[in-house]
């Protein structure tokens, strides 16, 4: 256990160390990722003006605090993607990954956690910028703010665990990207990512308890920025336990059947 | 003594798609794939013990990195047994991955970024290496290839050989006890080449290390390995001392001399494979060496004589060429 603290806090240590070489390049990727909220926001608040300034229980200043957190979950959520996968077996440096002892997704985990501490220390000044031209309501007890703060990690080993086992296909055959975009699809509609969820219909928000999506995007904003109970917000982390278990299963039993597989092309 | 590797009838086969090339061939190919059977590496058997410095030779696809990649986990056999330090390296087992490694030329294991030192830093956490070993180490690995003027630099700001070097010693770092290396040596200039092989060397000798070396370099394999292994189309075609190969496969001897008349015709004593500077090569059927060097002394002027045996490349050659026409 100690060696992979050590090794969790080595490489995340690189990670920032890297990444924040890249700072510049960083934050222009992050300006580049507003884009898409700050569409949803301005014609979602365009409609809850048009209908006296209330759209599903959001006023404009509750959809401003929606995607503002909505960015910080965003960029929380990036992980090591089917296409790195992709890559990583192509190219061969899977092989040298695989020659460590330690599972490689302790090293896409350690490694996309470094990264993700830079990312909160550029996006203050980000939420700050947005924050003063949106005006968002917010309305934070301590007790969400420390759940906010759990389900963004949650959050992003869930979709760790979700992109890794699709990327695992890769092992099988290599070209998967009509099955990568089917499953971006899904998670644009079912996670929250595109509107809050409780502006789905109601057969789209009973499918997506069932399913792990809205535990990585709606569910995590909605502990700052909507109203539940010290009960649901606990339960909800609770959620995205039993998903990243779920998740940590389905991967270490496909694993074993796809490094059979693995061919070690490339090197 | 018991052997640290141990292959009995290795194999791995592969199955791979085939079909002709054009629009017709490839709509046939959506409802009537053909497949071929590849034998990458067909039924080898052989023995390694602990401290051997052995070479794995043969040309591109003969099955040398297949079985590097199965000795090191990477792959898992079609058939046969394996064992390397007594367990079986498909299992993958971390204790069996603390105790070697693969080094492969052509593959980055360091950021690219950063100085190799944080890149360092972070195989002590992989391997859990105690800190007072790991600096020592380190230093160590440093001072033997010179590194302490570059392992502050980004690494990507060095030069192909002195990367080459930061992954050997990124490699070495945990002291394994067998290392797999496959091209270590690829692409790079002579001298930095040599630098790497006394490094193995001496890697070897301090830690009593087994080393499988793969290289297209002779060089590498003339300076560290005793005993080669020569694979082709994924079968042992030699296994033994590198001098026993010499003698064995090669059919000629190379004779240097130095004339005092260097326009001399000399076609009658052999081949002339070169002639430069008033020195001749001539290349010799074995079995008429002596008798072509004693009428060489009697007949000409001789200012100067050696008898060598043919390069170990050509040797490899005729190797191959003898198998391919049998």
């Amino acid at each position: 256990m100690r060696r992979y603290i050590e090794f969790y806090l080595a490489s995340m240590r690189v990670s920032m160390l890297q990444q924040f070489q890249y700072r510049v390049a960083n934050y222009f990727y992050m300006i580049g990722m507003i884009a898409e909220p700050v569409i949803y926001l301005v014609v979602w608040s365009t409609i809850a003006n048009q209908q006296g300034g209330i759209v599903g229980g959001y006023t404009p200043g509750a959809f401003a605090a929606y995607y503002i957190v909505w960015t910080l979950v965003r960029n929380m959520n990036i992980v090591f993607t089917p296409y790195g996968w992709e890559w990583r077996i192509r190219e061969g440096n899977l092989s040298m990954e695989l020659m460590r002892p330690m599972h490689p997704i302790h090293n896409d985990i350690a490694y996309f956690s470094g990264w993700k501490v830079v990312v909160i220390v550029l996006w203050l000044p980000l939420a700050a910028f947005l924050t003063w031209i949106f005006k968002p309501t917010f309305d934070i007890t301590w007790m969400e703010g420390v759940v906010f703060f759990l389900a963004i990690w949650g959050a992003y080993l869930i979709r760790t665990m979700l992109l890794s086992l699709l990327g695992m296909i890769t092992f099988w055959t290599t070209r998967v990207s009509a099955i990568f975009e089917l499953y971006f699809g899904l998670e644009l509609i079912l996670s929250g990512r595109l509107v809050p969820m409780t502006l789905m219909p109601q057969w789209v928000q009973s499918l997506s308890n069932y399913l792990p999506f809205k535990w990585t995007f709606f569910f995590p904003i909605e502990t700052l920025v909507g109203t539940m109970s010290t009960q649901e917000l606990w339960a909800g982390i609770g959620m995205q336990v039993l998903w990243i278990t779920i998740g940590a299963s389905f991967l270490s039993l496909v694993w074993r059947a796809a490094i059979k597989q693995f061919s070690a092309v490339g090197g | 003594m018991s052997s640290v590797v141990s292959i009995s009838q290795l194999a791995k086969y592969y199955q791979v798609p085939e079909r002709e090339g054009g629009l017709k061939a490839s709509i046939v190919s959506l409802f009537n794939r053909k497949y071929k059977n590849v034998k990458a590496v067909d039924g080898i058997t052989f023995n390694v013990e602990a401290g051997e410095v052995v070479g794995f030779l043969g040309p591109n696809g003969a099955g040398k990195t297949t079985t590097l990649k199965m000795l090191s986990g990477l792959l898992h056999p079609t058939s046969g047994n394996v064992s390397v330090l007594g367990y079986e390296p498909r299992h993958r087992s971390h204790d069996y991955l603390r105790q070697i490694t693969l080094v492969m030329g052509n593959r980055n294991q360091l950021t690219w970024d950063l100085p190799a030192l944080d890149s360092f830093d972070l195989q002590r956490a992989v391997y859990g290496i105690p800190v007072d070993q790991f600096k020592r180490t380190r230093d160590e690995f440093i001072e033997l290839l010179e590194l302490k003027d570059l392992v502050n630099k980004p690494v990507r700001n060095l030069s192909l050989g002195e990367r080459m070097k930061m992954e050997i010693v990124a490699a070495l770092l945990h002291q394994p006890k067998v290392l797999f290396l496959d091209e270590p040596t690829i692409g790079l200039d002579v001298t930095m080449q040599r630098r790497i092989r006394s490094f193995i060397a001496e890697y070897n000798k301090r830690y009593n290390a087994t080393v499988l070396l793969t290289s297209h370099y002779m060089a590498d394999v003339e300076a560290l390995c005793k005993r080669v292994i020569v694979i082709h189309h994924g079968r042992i075609l030699f296994d033994g001392d590198l001098s026993k190969l010499v003698n064995q496969f090669s059919s000629y001897k190379t004779l240097s001399l130095s004339l005092h008349d260097p326009n001399v015709e000399l076609s009658n004593y052999g081949e002339v494979v070169s002639k430069e500077d008033g020195r001749v090569t001539l290349r010799v059927p074995k079995a008429q060496t002596s008798q072509v060097t004693a009428r060489l002394l009697s007949d000409l002027q001789v200012d100067d004589l050696t008898v060598e045996d043919a390069p170990v490349d050509d040797v490899i050659d005729q190797v191959f060429s003898q198998k391919e026409d049998a």
